[in-house]
């Protein structure tokens, strides 16, 4: 059993080793090669958090339900309908708080229907998540089909915490002019990195935390061991789709817009973050310090792309899906490695 | 009496039950919204010959439409039916294989960075042709090879294409729509006399796939491996050619589809064809009775869903609601059909079934 127990944590520690030395590898490149273009900035890295900090929460939330070997395909359109609801609510005059926990509420009903649908109804989590989908994408165009934009003087509020600027001790350089540039940070960064280190420590020492492990692992011992597998599976997928329009507010500071096109695919960023992160889509292995290099490995890919300026705007897809498929194969090398181990 | 209920049990057991029953429902939608808007009731099933400049006499009507439109749901319900049965799993890329195809082809008969050709083909169209249908096929093996031989959930396999099919298309077009504006090449999309070819196109494709299913016995292995992988390759059959086979047919099936949804609009438009439709032939295989964990299957079901689909987007739009609202019934109606054959609700309804025969019991 200890042994059984040593092999395991050992190829996870290498897969996540694995994720973070190829980030490490890939940023490097990339500073080498486009360095002379403004990459090896410690700005350029900070863009990299500020337009993912929408999806480091919802990879986040996406983890915690692939830990219990399901998955949640309609997070992508959630964020959509999450920026519509921000951006036509603000147009009619409400305050930026009040819609915010509105939004916040939509995705807890929207998480509670679908956990319901999957704990309860025992139907499968893909299909329900993927009604779901149709169900978001769905409610935004009813709530609006035009292109919605926040502007000043909609919401002054919003408008501010968009534009906060948090300015780091460290790392900054002179401009041409000579003048101090302190690289810096948006608010939507701070509240990724707060949701990341709470879901950190959520999946490390709360009883829920363990139990969803628990439930990836093998669900019919977690449910002989006591535990209530229909409720945690529902809390899950309410987390998630919580985490998810978390994840909507961080995602409408950056474009400050809804419109009915928005985040499309974005649930497929969240899953192959979360594959690369090493978190194993049969449930009961992964963590989110995984998921956040599997993000940043994202944003470096597009990154480095945009920076080059000369390739096509398919090859990051094309790049990410390589990543995929190598992590894949390498989960899948050592899964059957391990299983002839324990024959 | 009793003549009466065998008749309801075996009514119940009929595997087309719930796909022809909720083909029936949106029929009598379609009836009630056009009674009540005074238009005459039967209207949607109305098959009137038109004449057209373009194609001379056609068939047209709702019917024909619904069946028109849905071939290229009703094709991919066909290769996923066997993916679902085989391995359990959904193969979620077929949507962009079917522009990955498209593109392919397109790019061939245009020749490479060119966006617009109309006469002065690079070469004929049963190359492109079948070059397309080559590149699904290639993208289905890759796939099979991933579940089947590396034994990678069908879902994330997939994944991999799903995202990097579409991409690839894009490359190959060069970032551009490219039109084929080709007589030849738009028959695949328009009308074989008066009858829509997308239609016969289906009519082959599944010809051929139950022909094939069973006269060699496919149809037997596949969903023997499909309830029990491990006990059907203990009794001789190899089941990871069985499975690799199955996605083998999906991406091939995908690459027909892609054809067909270029031709509709001459054209490679690799951002918008078969973008969801892996939705809806995953939608048309569950809606079609079918479980999407694996084992028994029935294609005829599945080919009842997709039309069954396309007949309520169809008659979405006829009630007046616009495209990207249409999302929001089609999600209500797979959540109340799945959640219908939902175990939990299955063994609830069973049990006010018995307690209704033993109050009658009581009763008696």
């Amino acid at each position: 059993m200890n042994q059984k127990k040593a092999v395991r944590m050992n190829s996870n520690t290498i897969l996540l080793l694995i994720t973070i030395g190829l980030f490490i590898v890939m940023y490097a490149a990339g500073c080498i090669v486009y360095g002379s273009k403004g990459f090896s900035n410690t700005q350029t890295f900070m863009n990299i958090l500020i337009n993912n900090a929408g999806l480091i929460c919802i990879s986040c939330g996406m983890t915690c339900v692939m830990l219990t070997a399901g998955i949640d395909i309609s997070v992508g359109s959630l964020v959509a309908l999450d920026c519509m609801v921000l951006a036509t609510g603000m147009q009619k005059g409400h305050g930026a708080i009040a819609m915010m926990l509105f939004v916040l509420v939509i995705g807890l009903l929207i998480g509670a229907f679908q956990g319901y649908c999957i704990g309860y109804l025992e139907i499968q989590p893909f299909i329900v998540t993927m009604a779901g989908m149709f169900f978001c994408r769905g409610m935004t165009a009813v709530v609006c089909r035009e292109q919605v934009s926040i502007t000043e003087d909609m919401n002054k509020l919003f408008y501010q915490m968009a534009n906060l600027k948090f300015k780091l001790p460290f790392g900054g350089y002179y401009n041409k002019k000579g003048v101090y540039m302190a690289p810096y940070v948006r608010l939507g960064v701070i509240i990724a990195l707060i949701v990341l280190v709470l879901v950190f420590l959520m999946l490390r020492y709360t009883r829920f935390g363990r139990s969803l492990y628990a439930i990836g692992g093998s669900e019919q011992s977690a449910a002989m061991m006591g535990l209530n597998v229909k409720k945690v599976k529902m809390q899950a997928y309410m987390l998630s789709s919580f985490l998810c329009s978390i994840g909507g507010i961080c995602y409408c500071l950056n474009t400050m817009s809804g419109s009915v096109q928005q985040a499309q695919g974005l649930e497929m960023d969240a899953i192959s973050s979360a594959v690369i992160g090493g978190t194993l889509l049969t449930g009961g292995v992964g963590n989110v310090i995984g998921t956040l290099f599997g993000v940043l490995i994202n944003g470096t890919i597009s990154s480095i792309v945009k920076t080059n300026g000369k390739l096509a705007s398919s090859w990051p897809n094309i790049l990410t899906a390589i990543l995929l498929f190598l992590f894949i194969v390498i989960q899948s090398i050592f899964a059957i490695a391990r299983s002839r181990k324990k024959a | 009496m009793k003549q009466k209920e065998s008749l309801a049990v075996r009514l119940k057991k009929w595997p087309l039950l719930l796909p022809v029953v909720c083909l029936l429902l949106v029929m009598a939608v379609n009836i009630i919204h056009d009674a009540a808007t005074g238009v005459n009731p039967f209207s949607f099933f109305m098959i009137t010959v038109q004449h057209t400049t373009g194609n001379g006499n056609i068939l047209y009507g709702r019917i024909i439409d619904i069946l028109n439109r849905g071939s290229e749901a009703a094709i991919l319900a066909l290769g996923m039916t066997l993916v679902v049965s085989a391995s359990a799993g959904t193969d979620i890329s077929v949507g962009s294989v079917m522009s990955l195809s498209a593109s392919m082809c397109c790019m061939l008969l245009a020749g490479f960075g060119v966006t617009s050709v109309s006469t002065d083909l690079k070469m004929p169209i049963f190359v492109g042709v079948l070059a397309g249908l080559a590149i699904g096929m290639l993208c289905g093996a890759f796939n099979g090879f991933l579940v089947a031989y590396l034994k990678i959930q069908p879902m994330v396999a997939t994944l991999i294409l799903y995202s990097a099919a579409r991409a690839i298309g894009l490359l190959l077009c060069n970032n551009m729509i490219v039109y084929v504006r080709n007589d030849a090449y738009a028959f695949f999309g328009s009308f074989l006399g008066p009858i829509p070819t997308p239609i016969i196109i289906t009519i082959i494709c599944i010809v051929i796939l139950s022909l094939v299913l069973k006269k060699t016995a496919l149809e037997m292995y596949v969903q023997s491996v499909g309830i029990n992988a491990k006990a059907s390759r203990i009794a001789g059959l190899n089941s990871t050619v069985i499975i690799f086979l199955a996605y083998l047919l999906c991406g091939l099936f995908a690459g027909i589809a892609g054809i067909v949804s270029s031709s509709r609009i001459t054209s490679a438009d690799s951002n918008n064809i078969g973008l969801y439709m892996e939705m809806d032939a995953i939608l048309a295989v569950a809606l079609g009775g079918n479980s999407l964990g694996g084992g028994k299957f029935n294609l005829a079901g599945s080919v009842i869903g997709a039309y069954t689909i396309q007949a309520i987007t169809t008659t979405l739009y006829a009630l007046g609601v616009s495209t990207d609202q249409a999302p929001v019934f089609k999600a209500i109606i797979v959540i109340l059909i799945v959640a219908i054959q939902a175990p939990p609700v299955k063994t609830w309804m069973k049990k006010r079934q018995s307690k209704r025969v033993e109050v009658k019991e009581a009763v008696a």
